[in-house]
């Protein structure tokens, strides 16, 4: 027996107690849907995990009603500190379910359990607890002071880190004093169904959080709705492109989180080793299924060689298989679509004359999977050194000096992250400064921190999310007439009792007094 | 710069082609300075990375008797006495009373004046460098510090050799590495290795202890690392045990990564020997998924992978037990050596 083939070591699916079907969380309750329910499947085994409702018009106009009504009757009167309570409460007890939330999340978008266990989950309470904290102190987001809240914020977030993004979407929304209809991905609902109980637990006013299900359509409904003032989109460029069009004309705030394709510059005087897991990080994170993937590398000539080959080597210690399994590095690919569209892409890269290669990996007979592939002698023009390919494929391309390195980097529709390998601090610091990307690592990639915010440039969208800029997004500058301040409430001219708010420091009183 | 008396001693023609001339201090630290360096942070997530590996079931049941047969069982006291040492050598022998069919560990790790001791305790087990039995491995100039004169050093080095001694496991000079008398580490280096030459022209096997602990940076580990190769080690060991921290994962893998680039370069294997502060058969699997995951599954045997350790050997019995028999037992069902 080889040592390497480490025996099977599964994560228990005991303690994950599903429903065969999930309704639509609104008001505080989980309602049946009005369209026609589809599956949820394991992408690793095809099978069905459960069946979920289908938010048609009516039901999205439900939703948007009661977030409209929470948000009048209790969540805009609550203080800052109040709703830090809430927060909190959501918090610990993603960490009391950490465990349960882990191994959902592995079923239902394929993810390892390692990642789902180390690093999604975590982060989910992670940003809960940031918030948590942000929500009294709103005078320090940088939007004035006494900055007032939205209203109702709609939300749609994509499949890749599905419960991570529902939490970059809701705390600092809820954290501002927003109320929330979101949207998860068509193949990842199950984990937000799963945090809808949560909120349950937590005793959230009924109507805050909305989350109802459904396809691209039910997301178009949402973000078209007329009653909603704020939009927030994390997912392809071409939708986000759509929904910029569709919020055109309107005063809803939109922030868009897009695609990218991340270059990693390493160079010559780089930490080689740690490059080499920082190139796999970047790239073989989540299968590829990452916006900030650092989908290019910018090696610089004369280390190529040796770079390459020490990547292969360690791209053939990459485990690929059950994402169950605590020693999976490497899950299955979300959906049959996307594994198409990673494969399409993959033998074009071929076709225009990129030279491939491939870890040496069993591929399960059922599920969707692609093994960890890179492509050497690509050029600027060859389209995986231009389109996202949202999987783990590697584009590898030279450079000779950093001025040539910043250019190629740069050179790319999108701008979301980048990352720069080098023992030299002053190099770091000068080749940062002339990236245009939202995030770049030094040294490091695909790390993310509550409180550091991330966003990105040209095609990647707009915004920020994530430290005191992503709380700013769900803020706007208090409404001044003459020495009063109108805040969150007042904003909205259907509520009578917002019209009797004054000045701040009788708003908070009433607030505090309308909590209890 | 003086030529050191030591450079009288014929280093490998290879480590000359390599720095590109002489070892001199200049020579040597423009070759070990144009080594790639280290990012501490990544370097320890990737430690911590391979730190949580699942090994299960097979998988644990292998990676404990191996561990078994990788340790250097240790005594290395100032109270140690040849029945302290008999003793141990009883334990190598027969880990477990309760189940003679565990493995013998690798080898008795003991002062060289000790020696006689094992290798009297050991008989006919005595493996001599052979593959069946234990070895003798002796720590040797001026161990733990090192603090002596080179002719001590190397009297240190033939008194165990001659004792018996298979291996001998050498300390390095810290105050000359950290003042950068790199030329002066290797011609030590090159001098002990010649001095376990035995009678026969047959080589004990040398082990170079880099004393991590003491050397303080992953960069400054690396160098040691290459420094050491260059000079003829066949092992590079962490550390002492005598200072901390001595042997952790990290460190032990930017040692390997050395290992595997010498492997890569030269195709020559060196072995890797973290001693010290490994207490627990959790601890030791961490760094055999290292080791595999690094180098390759091929350096877990004795010729290339040994834990220096006392306390080691008995937890790992302990978790033999509970995998033969379902359930724990405890301290008094393995024994004090």
């Amino acid at each position: 027996m080889k040592f390497l083939d480490y025996a099977p070591a599964p994560e228990s699916r005991a303690l994950l107690g599903l429903k065969s079907d999930y309704g639509l969380f609104i008001n505080g309750d989980f309602t049946p849907g009005r369209g026609t329910p589809f599956q949820t499947i394991n992408p690793a085994t095809e099978q069905q995990i459960a069946m979920i409702a289908t938010a048609n018009e009516a039901d999205v106009d439900a939703a948007v009603s009661a977030a409209r009504h929470a948000y009048d009757g209790v969540w805009s009167r609550l203080s800052g500190s109040d709703r830090g309570k809430y927060l909190f409460r959501i918090a610990r007890l993603v960490q009391e379910r950490a465990r349960e939330l882990a191994v959902a999340e592995t079923l239902d978008n394929g993810k390892p359990i390692k990642e789902t266990r180390d690093v999604d989950i975590p982060l989910v309470a992670a940003w809960f607890f940031y918030y948590a904290g942000w929500a009294d102190k709103l005078d320090h987001a940088g939007v004035g002071p006494n900055p007032a809240s939205l209203g109702v914020a709609a939300q749609v977030i994509p499949w890749n880190f599905p419960l991570m993004m529902l939490a970059w979407k809701i705390a600092p929304a809820l954290a501002a004093g927003n109320t929330v209809v979101l949207k998860p991905a068509e193949t990842t609902s199950l984990t937000a169904l799963l945090f809808a109980e949560i909120l349950q637990q937590a005793d959230l006013p009924a109507g805050v959080v909305n989350i109802i299900t459904g396809d691209g359509s039910t997301g178009a409904t949402l973000v078209n709705h007329p009653g909603v003032n704020k939009v927030a989109f994390t997912g392809s460029t071409s939708v986000g492109r759509a929904i910029a069009r569709s919020v055109a004309g309107t005063d809803k705030k939109l922030s868009l989180e897009l695609g990218g394709k991340g270059a990693n510059i390493v160079f010559d005087d780089a930490p080689i080793d740690q490059a080499v897991e920082g190139i796999v990080r970047g790239i073989f994170f989540n299968q590829g299924h990452v916006c900030c993937a650092g989908s290019r590398l910018l090696v610089q000539e004369s280390i190529h060689d040796d770079v390459i080959d020490r990547l292969k080597r360690r791209m053939q210690t990459l485990r690929l298989g059950d994402p169950l399994d605590k020693n999976t590095d490497i899950g299955a690919v979300n959906s049959a679509e996307q594994l198409a569209r990673i494969r399409e892409l993959s033998d074009l890269g071929e076709q225009e004359g990129a030279e491939r290669w491939s870890a040496d990996c069993v591929i399960p007979e059922n599920g969707f999977w692609f093994a960890p592939t890179i492509f050497t002698n690509v050029s600027t023009s060859h389209r995986i050194a231009r389109e996202e390919i949202f999987g783990p494929v590697l584009s590898v391309l030279t450079f000779r000096t950093p001025a040539e390195a910043v250019a190629k980097a740069n050179n790319t529709p999108y701008g979301l992250s980048a990352g720069i390998w080098s023992d030299k601090g002053s190099r770091i610091l000068a080749v940062a400064d002339k990236l245009r990307a939202g995030v770049i690592w030094a040294n490091t990639f695909n790390q993310f921190d509550p409180s550091s915010p991330f966003g990105g440039y040209k095609e990647s969208g707009y915004g920020r999310e994530g430290g005191r800029h992503g709380l700013a997004a769900y803020l706007k500058p208090a409404v001044r007439t003459g020495s009063r301040s109108i805040t969150a409430a007042a904003d909205h001219p259907t509520t009578p009792v917002s019209k009797k708010s004054t000045s701040a420091g009788k708003k908070s009183a009433s607030a505090e007094k309308a909590a209890k | 710069m003086t030529q050191s008396p030591l450079a009288t001693y014929q280093p490998a023609q290879r480590a000359l082609a390599l720095i590109g001339g002489e070892a001199t201090d200049a020579n040597l630290r423009r070759y070990l300075h144009g080594i790639p360096g280290i990012d501490a942070v990544g370097l320890e997530a990737r430690a911590a990375d391979l730190g949580t590996r699942s090994i299960k079931t097979s998988s644990k049941r292998w990676a404990i008797d191996t561990i078994i047969g990788l340790i250097d069982l240790t005594t290395l006291e100032g109270a140690d006495t040849p029945g302290k040492v008999r003793s141990l050598v009883a334990k190598a022998l027969l880990p477990d009373p309760g189940d003679p069919g565990t493995p013998r560990v690798a080898a008795v790790c003991v002062y060289g004046d000790m020696v006689g001791s094992a290798v009297t305790a050991l008989g006919s087990a005595h493996a001599a460098g052979g593959t069946s039995g234990v070895n003798v491995a002796a720590v040797a100039t001026a161990f733990p510090s090192g603090r002596a004169s080179l002719a001590i050093k190397l009297a240190d080095v033939h008194d165990a050799v001659a004792a018996g001694a298979d291996e001998i496991d050498m300390v390095i000079d810290r105050g000359a590495f950290l003042a950068g008398r790199f030329g002066q580490v290797y011609d030590e280096i090159v001098a002990v290795k010649d001095a376990c030459r035995r009678a026969d022209g047959s080589m004990a096997h040398l082990k170079v202890i880099l004393e991590t602990g003491e050397l303080n940076t992953y960069d400054n580990v690396r160098r040691a690392s290459w420094l050491a190769i260059l000079a003829g080690g066949d092992f590079i060991k962490t550390s002492t045990g005598k200072v901390a921290p001595a042997a952790t994962l990290p460190v032990t893998l930017s040692m390997l990564e050395v290992v595997r680039d010498w492997h890569r370069l030269t195709g020559v294997r060196i072995g890797v020997k973290p001693a010290g502060g490994i207490r627990t058969s959790k601890d030791a699997i961490k760094y055999l998924v290292t080791v595999a995951e690094t180098v390759g599954e091929e350096w877990l045997t004795p010729h290339l992978f040994r834990f220096g350790a006392s306390s080691l050997l008995n937890d790992v019995l302990l978790q033999r037990q509970k995998m033969t028999t379902g359930h724990y037992s405890g301290p008094d069902y393995v024994t004090i050596d």
